[in-house]
């Protein structure tokens, strides 16, 4: 059994200018999220990777309960909890925490670094002491003396460990972290990975790493889904995807990913214009605007998912 | 990877004659509560004419300092304490609010990380490209085309349309563009573009660095690209200084940099970028350690306490910039000549 299993997944979010369009007799809502599946086990990485506007942190915010899903399951460690009552929520949020992306602005600027840290433990009605303190910092390699700080004294990748030592207070089934590098610099990023990691192995906690930087996911996560407009377009295990990407999308993606190497300069896949608007999705295929393959079909046809062996696709023409 | 796939660029050596800007010994402090911080320490640099000067760091090295100074944008509290910016003729160090209102916008401006927040929300896209002719002769309708123009050169679709819209109606990638278009407006000689595509998607920072490419090679202006994605500075520029804790640490053609890199901070920094590894690893290289305090700076080498290289001559002696290269040079002393004969 699956510790995460999402299936047909439906976001929708109420869309601006309501009375217009009840005029004009259009839908007052749209699909945010428009049927992802996947699954996760534990002690595995997911990546989800997207542009912005992707829909992949719409899925964070169900997953943990802070958004209501239209349609679809969740099920979370062989219950269904996308209907869960508030009650069922200050349970399971013992076993899911969430690691935001403002790593400073995430941590109230009143609270010491101590009270941050054990402030899950004191909800909860745990023992929440200056030994849990520490014993926390420890896990994410913050010194002790560290408790009595306060996040403005913290740097980018200190106040990051904060935010790990605060999802991992309650020792969770599942981590979910929304862009955990973002803002951070290249010598720091890695070191809050390599932490990630490292907790992982020791704890078998699942990990659902939500980020646009595509160098990230292929070193630190074991399945990736790559989102366009609330879609999955393609997901398969990490290393063959960056091998051998079958939606052109995901080849774009990866084309735009500059390696920084002058000599490298070279013809790329490029992409014109921008993401679609989800409240008007294009016909046929969501990505035929900008494909630089797309075929007559691709219009007119809107392309279902396709199974190969572990992982799939959404895409007439494969590459 | 064949060599000619970069044929296009120029093959001169850096730091060649005439060029647009240079920096001599430029130190700016800034004064704080908790003491004086020396942000910038002895930088000399110059920027060739009609060419793309990369700019790379990581946050708090001062790259952005070094850009603000550059167009007389320095906050309240900081002040020039020593050196010299030379630009035909003039000290951009030490210039009056009166002589930078003659000079910025018309031959140097700015492309900032945020296109939301350099736009006016409450005007119209046409009239700010208008308001910002205010220095140029002709009519409002002359003006108006110059702007159309200006928004079609950086490929805007339906260019003439866009003037009559606010920002928050266009997209990021969109509203850069017409950030770009705005600097250009007035052909300024240099272009300063402050990490310019830090806060767009990835497949639209590439779009942006190859409008810039291409705008720059279609204006012959010098920009100088501040970024501390290495992927876009190997893409875009022709030359690239390295900062670290307020000092130009090592700087060159983007070729002799990217692939021999001479100081231990720039080989660092290549280390830690997860672009470089081919085969999916779990560890991820880092540079352990921070910054030093900036308040005192280190008496020898600023890097000294992260490197893994470093030896006593480190702690005791800055290193000045070593040649290290055909016009690559090197603040750190294993480029000493006398230190390989030792």
């Amino acid at each position: 059994m699956s510790l995460l299993e999402v299936t047909d997944l439906r976001i929708r979010y109420a869309r601006q200018g309501r009375l217009k369009a009840a005029l004009r007799r259009e839908s007052h809502d749209f699909e945010a999220v428009c049927g992802v599946s996947f699954k996760l086990e534990p002690g595995q990485t997911l990546g989800l990777v997207g542009e912005s506007g992707s829909g992949k942190s719409t899925i964070a915010r169900t997953l943990i309960g802070l958004k209501k899903s239209s349609g679809g399951s969740i099920r979370f460690d062989g219950a269904e909890i996308s209907d869960a009552s508030s009650g069922d929520w200050a349970r399971l949020r013992r076993e899911m925490s969430m690691m935001w992306q403002d790593p400073v602005g995430s941590l109230s600027p009143r609270l010491t670094v101590k009270s941050l840290v054990t402030e899950p433990l004191r909800i909860n009605g745990l023992a929440a002491g200056r030994a849990e303190a520490e014993r926390l910092l420890g896990l994410v390699g913050l010194p002790a003396e560290f408790a009595a700080r306060y996040p403005h004294q913290l740097s980018g990748g200190q106040a990051r460990r904060v935010g790990v030592a605060r999802a991992l207070a309650l020792d969770p089934k599942l981590l979910i972290a929304d862009e955990p590098t973002a803002g951070l610099d290249m010598s720091v990023q890695g070191e809050v990975l390599n932490l990630l990691a490292e907790v992982q192995a020791r704890s078998g906690v699942a990990i659902v790493i939500i980020t646009h930087n595509l160098n990230l996911v292929r070193h630190v996560t074991d399945q990736m889904a790559i989102m366009y407009l609330g879609r999955f377009v393609e997901q398969g295990p990490t290393e063959q995807v960056f091998a051998h990407p079958r939606h052109p999308y995901t080849k774009a993606l990866l084309a735009a990913n500059p390696e920084p190497d002058p000599e490298a300069r070279q013809e790329r896949v490029a992409l014109s214009g921008e993401v679609p608007n989800p409240v008007n999705r294009p016909s046929g295929c969501d990505f035929h605007p900008r494909c630089p393959w797309a075929r007559g079909a691709c219009a007119a046809r809107e392309p279902g998912w396709t199974e190969e062996d572990d992982r799939g696709h959404r895409c007439l023409f494969p590459l | 990877m064949a060599p000619s796939a970069a044929t296009h660029r120029a093959e001169e050596t850096p730091q060649t004659a005439d060029p647009l800007v240079s920096i001599e010994g430029l130190s700016v402090d800034f004064d704080t509560p908790r003491g004086t911080i020396h942000a910038l320490r002895d930088i000399s640099l110059e920027v060739p004419k009609g060419k793309v000067l990369g700019l790379v760091g990581e946050s708090g090295c001062g790259k952005s300092t070094l850009a603000y100074s550059m167009i007389g944008l320095l906050a309240e509290n900081a002040k020039v304490a020593g050196g010299a910016i030379r630009m035909s003729g003039q000290d951009l160090a030490h210039l009056g609010p009166k002589a930078w209102r003659d000079l910025r916008g018309r031959r140097i401006s700015m492309i900032f990380q945020d296109p939301m927040t350099s736009l006016n929300p409450v005007t119209t896209i046409g009239k700010q490209m208008i308001d910002i002719q205010y220095r140029e002769p002709g009519s409002r309708a002359e003006k108006r085309a110059r702007a159309i123009e200006f928004l079609e050169q950086v490929q805007l679709p339906d260019a003439a349309a866009k003037l009559d819209v606010y920002p928050h109606q266009l997209s990021g990638g969109m509203r850069q563009r017409v950030c770009i278009a705005m600097a250009l407006l007035t052909r300024p000689d240099l272009l300063i573009a402050d990490e310019p595509t830090t806060a767009l998607d990835a497949t639209l920072e590439m779009q942006i660095v190859t409008l810039l490419r291409e705008l720059q090679e279609k204006f012959g202006c010098s920009v100088l690209f501040v970024s501390h994605h290495l992927g876009t500075v190997a893409e875009l520029c022709d030359e690239v200084a390295v900062m670290y804790a307020g000092e130009v640490v090592e700087r060159g053609a983007v070729r002799e940099v990217f692939h021999t890199p001479r100081h231990p901070y720039t080989q660092a920094l290549f280390d830690c970028d997860p672009a470089r590894f081919r085969q999916a690893t779990r560890q991820l290289p880092t540079i352990p350690g921070t910054l030093p305090d900036l308040r005192q700076p280190p008496a020898g080498c600023a890097f000294r306490a992260r490197c893994t290289k470093a030896f006593a001559r480190c702690a005791a002696e800055h290193p000045p910039l070593y040649t290290a290269g055909p016009g690559q040079v090197a603040r750190c002393h294993l480029n000493d000549p006398a230190e390989d004969a030792a």
